[in-house]
């Protein structure tokens, strides 16, 4: 069949999916191993854990096999206040990412297209944040709103708050470090949306008797779905399960715990191996389950 | 059809409207006045201000001076959504999200106007596109796409409907089968239709009146015919179809018609058709009205014979010859003869007369580009 190599089509046709299949299938295997060793293996690891019992000898940080599902008893009764605040935190973080990241990617990606040079460095102010430890800059923020420094000063002297009122440890502060480092996450999704917009159909809006609110109701904003979905699943997943922010050493208190610093404290404090297993695979799950109903709602099913 | 249109649209003014860019002038100083529920074409090359010209009517872009009247009623200071104007956007601009029938609703949603649904779906009906009324736009090819963005204009029965060249994306088949349902549409609906266009002859085929603009202004104005067969200027003559255009100083005047000399050769046009009765002047026919002959002609005064020239180029285009003849002192001639097998078999290099009617010949009021300062 010397003559099959010069693309005669329906020789092709029947050869083309046995042998496309092995190179799909040899072309997934790194992937696919990758998954399994750095994926798969840890979540049953996590999930064997998160089932353990302390060991016959009651040496702390020992734990033996057993089949402890009233570990997930356990954290939803001892925890459930921090878990309520995670995803409260969350929520509040990413909404305000999105109230304040909109406009911005809405003037980056629309406003700025005439000018790809002032578009690109606007984009480089975005992401230039990352450059730097993000626990470095979550410290910074700590002594910028520390009683003593400039902004807390300006605060009493005004008399908004007495002296004895502090802004770190709040939920304000937590959320405030949240949203601040979660909003390029934000903002480049919905970027790369709007990058792409046909500002045309903005005339056309208008033209077909729109006004300029209802143009941005009914065209702008269903047009921006994807950019918002998965900014917003980009922000709300990693803030759900931070540890840092909410941290008593960075903008939280011991009122402020979140699930992270919970899994943080029950693995590295208390050696609770399975509590802090079993936290995790319940935030795994309840965020599993929001994402699905939310991206189900949303009507972006392909995103999933 | 299903549509209870209104009778007819309104009329649009256009008062001493001005574009400034920065750096250039797109419009200058326009006056316009379209009579409601007439086919009127704004014909230019590009960057002649024909588009400027229909965005500054929708409300997309405001005039840097003059006015804007529709129905006889001052819309310059009006948004675009206030407009009771339509477009046809030439990229069509039909929302992506939305199902055709969304999309031809979107209007009469806005204006809360009573059952869009059942009108959107007539609209589309008038468009034959009823059956694509759940795809979504991104499905339907380009004329289809075409035919929505129009039935979502026009379902709003807008007193104006401004026409962005919407052809200019479609293949010439389908262009002029759309050109033929466009205009039946028209005809149909009573609605003034403002349609921006570079192609002449979808211009000339579709229009009641068509406006001729040129570098921010219109060169001249009236019925196809009219401008065909009178162009006032070395432009129009010239982008409206094809002219033999000859250049000369005024040597022979009578009481009906004048003469100029051009290399040796006296060309007539009446005085009627002359728009410039001093000096040098410009002289045009079109090659469709021109004969040649082997020998030379021996016509009487209401001809204009010039030759002989040798014929350079023949170019067979189906309906017709066109052939290019190199006269002497005078620069080329076109002449087109129909292919009916009367015409006489000719071959390149062979020399020949060319004469038509004096009263074919039109006289401009400008002279040809490069001419002017001579």
């Amino acid at each position: 069949m010397a003559f099959a190599a010069f693309g005669s089509a329906p020789a092709k046709e029947h050869k083309t999916p046995t042998k496309s299949g092995k190179i799909v299938l040899a072309l997934l295997m790194p992937g696919l191993v990758y998954l399994g060793l750095f994926f798969f293996t840890p979540l049953m690891s996590l999930i064997v854990t998160s089932l353990e019992v302390p060991a016959a000898s009651g040496a702390i940080g020992e734990y033996e096999y057993g089949f402890a599902w009233q570990n997930y008893v356990t954290v939803v009764t001892d925890y459930m206040p921090q878990i309520l605040r995670s995803f409260y935190y969350a929520t509040v973080a990413t909404l305000i990412a999105l109230l304040f990241s909109y406009p911005l990617a809405y003037f980056i990606g629309v406003k700025l297209r005439s000018r790809p040079m002032l578009q690109r460095m606007m984009l480089v102010l975005v992401i230039a944040p990352f450059f730097i430890s993000f626990l470095l800059r979550t410290i910074a923020w700590k002594q910028i709103f520390s009683d003593g420094g400039a902004i807390m000063q300006f605060v009493y002297s005004t008399g908004l708050m007495s002296t004895s009122d502090h802004f770190l440890g709040t939920d304000a502060a937590v959320i405030f470090g949240l949203t601040y480092n979660f909003i390029p996450f934000m903002t480049l999704p919905l970027f790369t949306t709007l990058e792409r917009f046909d500002v045309r159909l903005l005339e056309a809006g208008s033209d077909l008797y729109a006004s300029p609110a209802a143009v941005f109701r009914k065209v702008t904003l269903p047009l921006s779905m994807p950019g918002i979905i998965s900014g917003t699943l980009l922000v709300f997943i990693p803030i759900a399960g931070d540890y840092v922010n909410a941290s008593q050493n960075f903008l939280g208190s011991s009122k402020t715990s979140m699930i992270g610093t919970m899994v943080d404290a029950d693995f590295l404090q208390t050696q609770d191996y399975p509590l802090a297993s079993a936290l995790s695979v319940l935030l795994m799950a309840v965020i599993v389950v929001l994402v699905s109903v939310y991206v189900r709602r949303s009507g972006t099913d392909d995103l999933l | 059809m299903a549509i209870d249109f209104k009778p007819s649209g309104a009329d649009l003014e256009l008062v001493n409207v001005r574009k400034d860019f920065p750096g250039f002038t797109a419009l200058q100083d326009m006056d316009l006045h379209i009579p409601a529920g007439e086919f009127f074409a704004l014909l230019g090359p590009s960057g002649c201000g024909k588009t400027t010209t229909l965005r500054i009517v929708a409300g997309l872009e405001e005039p840097t001076a003059g006015q804007v009247l529709i129905g006889g009623k001052d819309v310059t200071a009006s948004k675009p959504h206030e407009r009771p104007v339509n477009t046809v956007f030439q990229s069509y601009a039909l929302f992506p999200h939305m199902t055709i029938l969304e999309n031809v609703a979107f209007g009469l949603r806005q204006r809360k106007i009573e059952e869009p649904v059942k009108k959107a779906m007539d609209a589309l009906n008038l468009v034959e596109l009823g059956y694509a009324a759940e795809r979504r736009p991104q499905q339907l090819s380009g004329g289809q796409q075409q035919r929505v963005a129009l039935a979502r204009a026009l379902v709003n029965r807008p007193a104006l409907l401004l026409l962005d060249e919407p052809l200019g994306a479609l293949d010439l088949k389908l262009r002029r089968q759309m050109q033929i349902e466009l205009k039946a549409i028209q005809m149909e609906v009573g609605l003034t239709f403002l349609h921006v266009t570079h192609d002449q002859e979808e211009a000339m085929d579709m229009a009641d009146t068509v406006a001729v603009m040129n570098k921010g202004h219109i060169e001249q104005m009236g019925a196809p015919e009219a401008l065909y067969e009178r162009p006032k200027t070395a432009f129009v003559s010239k982008f409206l179809g094809q002219s033999n255009l000859f250049v000369g100083s005024i040597v022979d005047s009578s009481a009906s018609s004048l003469s100029i000399e051009v290399g040796g050769h006296k060309i007539t046009v009446p005085k009627d058709r002359a728009e410039k009765q001093t000096g040098k002047i410009c002289i045009g026919v079109r090659p469709e009205k021109t004969t040649f002959h082997r020998t030379k002609p021996n016509l009487g005064s209401d001809h204009v014979v010039v030759g002989p020239g040798e014929i350079t180029d023949i170019r067979f285009t189906g309906v017709s010859n066109q052939y290019l003849i190199d006269i002497p002192n005078v620069g080329d001639v076109t002449v087109f003869a129909q292919n009916v097998g009367i015409s006489p078999v000719i071959e390149l290099g062979e020399n020949v007369w060319v004469s038509w009617k004096v009263e074919h010949s039109f006289g401009l009021s400008d002279l040809p580009v490069g001419n002017e300062d001579e």
